[in-house]
């Protein structure tokens, strides 16, 4: 339950319409996005995502900056463990660990 | 100034703090509280305190989900899930928090089925996967929360999942900013408002703390900059003799919150008409039960409670510190009986607890200095 860790939306789920999959530093997961209804992200929009749920939209310079505050509280670690700890169905993972986007 | 240039632009955090200590008149002690545990690890962290001048007090507020759950709820929620063969399934910053019979983790070891998980959907998945077992999830947190509980209740009622229910301990924000300003031993001047809790709720429940209370609040970001022009903004005010609520964090927080979240919390949970905190008491309207729609997933209806109520060991003084009464290493037991490798109370457990912060930063910082010098 660490801050909210930042990620980009790099699909959404066919068919559940609530599902979208998320790269944070390089591991893919799925979150869920019902909290965001309201204006529902598309591929390519950052958001903040607190256990397993995106709960804002947020810019990529945002983005960038909630990972270096991850990274200066000594958080990272957690959070990338937190990531990789969602029980959604996997969804694949690239070895990069570089929070920089594309 | 320590840490300053490791901040992403030390040139405005010199200027904000050149900028506080202008804005601050020095004939004046103010007592500003950060609401948010989230703040108070940053503050700690970013050693803040070295920055400012010494008449500006950070008093550590209560937002710290883990450290104000009274012991017998943690001890109710163990029992439940020993009794009745139940998996309890937890954040891992619940792991560690001693009950009276001992920790989740110490449970475990005993042979009751405790997962960390770190989404409520986790534990939804859980019970998808082992349709012969009950899980149990145990809930904690705020309005930043609350409402992922609600999603995953809906769906676990829309799929129709039977073997899941929640064990609900979420709170709310803004009626504990109420009680610690109806305590007579509490004198603030502003708060920093949440940040996270606040992108759900937005920043309109604040607004009686200014209008009321005549007290300034400003909603703000976790880095060393945020919270700075947090402090610039609250100074400006108190100066001018103002109190309104201001947004430092607009690009995260909307003034009006997060309808689709808001609009989830209050399908699945109603208020309950009063919830005991750690160090706080009873406090009325500020805890969030689960509707009798939902029955079925609501393990305080599914399973019998005990009910339990501990009394927190005399020494241990988590009530004051959780007030902002007593600073973290005036309690009696800090450095000695109560570490984070052996904590007493919650604050020493998560790292959103000031003790914990207090710890790991000062208490550390401190220790290293005086073994320096007897060496030296
Ligand atoms: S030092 Fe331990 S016992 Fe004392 S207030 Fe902090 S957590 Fe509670």
């Amino acid at each position: 339950m660490c801050l909210a860790i930042p990620g980009r939306i790099v699909g959404l789920v066919p068919g559940e319409t609530h599902l979208g999959t998320v790269e944070v530093a390089g591991v893919r997961r799925k979150v869920d996005l019902g909290l965001l209804l309201e204006e529902m992200p598309v591929v390519g929009d950052w958001v903040l995502i607190h256990v397993g749920f995106a709960m804002t939209k947020i810019s990529e310079q945002d983005a960038l900056e909630q990972m270096h505050l991850l990274q200066m509280l000594g958080e990272t670690e957690q959070a990338m463990q937190e990531v990789r700890g969602y029980g959604f169905e996997e969804t694949g993972e690239q070895s990069s660990g570089n929070p920089q986007p594309n | 100034m320590r840490y300053v240039d490791e901040f992403r632009d030390p040139e405005l955090i010199i200027k904000a703090s050149e900028e506080i200590y202008r804005l601050a008149d020095p004939d004046r002690h103010y007592r500003i509280m950060e609401v948010c545990g989230g703040h108070t690890h940053a503050i700690y962290r970013f050693g803040l305190k070295d920055i400012l001048p010494s008449n500006i007090e950070l008093i550590h507020g209560p937002g710290c989900p883990v450290c104000v759950l009274p012991m017998g709820r943690i001890d109710d929620g163990l029992t439940v899930a020993t009794n009745f063969d139940v998996i309890f399934a937890a954040f891992g910053d619940m792991m560690r928090v001693p009950g009276t019979q001992g920790s989740p983790f110490e449970h475990k070891a005993r042979g009751t089925d405790v997962r960390i998980v770190y989404s409520p959907a986790d534990a939804l998945q859980i019970a998808r996967k082992n349709p012969e077992k009950h899980v149990m999830f145990f809930a904690i947190g705020f309005e930043t929360t609350a409402p992922s509980t609600a999603l995953t209740l809906m769906r676990a009622k829309s799929e129709g999942i039977t073997n899941f229910s929640v064990f609900c301990n979420h709170v709310t924000i803004v009626p504990a900013i109420r009680a610690i300003l109806d305590s007579p031993d509490m004198r603030l001047d502003a708060f920093i408002g949440p940040g996270h809790v606040s992108t759900v709720i937005g920043c309109r429940p604040y607004e009686w703390i200014a209008r009321s209370e005549g007290k300034p609040v400003v909603t703000s970001g976790f880095e060393p900059l945020d919270l700075l022009q947090s402090l610039v903004m609250l100074l400006r005010q108190l100066r001018a003799g103002e109190a309104r609520v201001e947004n430092q964090y607009k690009r995260v927080v909307p003034w009006e919150g997060n309808r689709a979240a808001l609009k989830a919390m209050a399908e699945i949970f109603q208020l309950r008409p009063y919830f005991e905190w750690r160090g706080l008491g009873f406090i009325s309207q500020s805890a969030l039960r689960i509707r009798d729609e939902y029955a079925e997933w609501d393990a305080e209806q599914r399973f019998p409670i005990p009910g339990t109520r501990v009394t927190d060991p005399k020494a241990a003084q988590c009530g004051e510190v959780l007030k902002g009464v007593l600073k973290p290493a005036q309690c009696k037991l800090f450095g000695k009986e109560c570490t984070p490798e052996h904590p007493i109370g919650a604050l020493m457990v998560s790292t959103e607890g000031s003790c914990a912060a207090y710890y790991n930063y000062e208490h550390r910082k401190a220790a290293m200095v005086t073994s320096i010098s007897s060496v030296a």
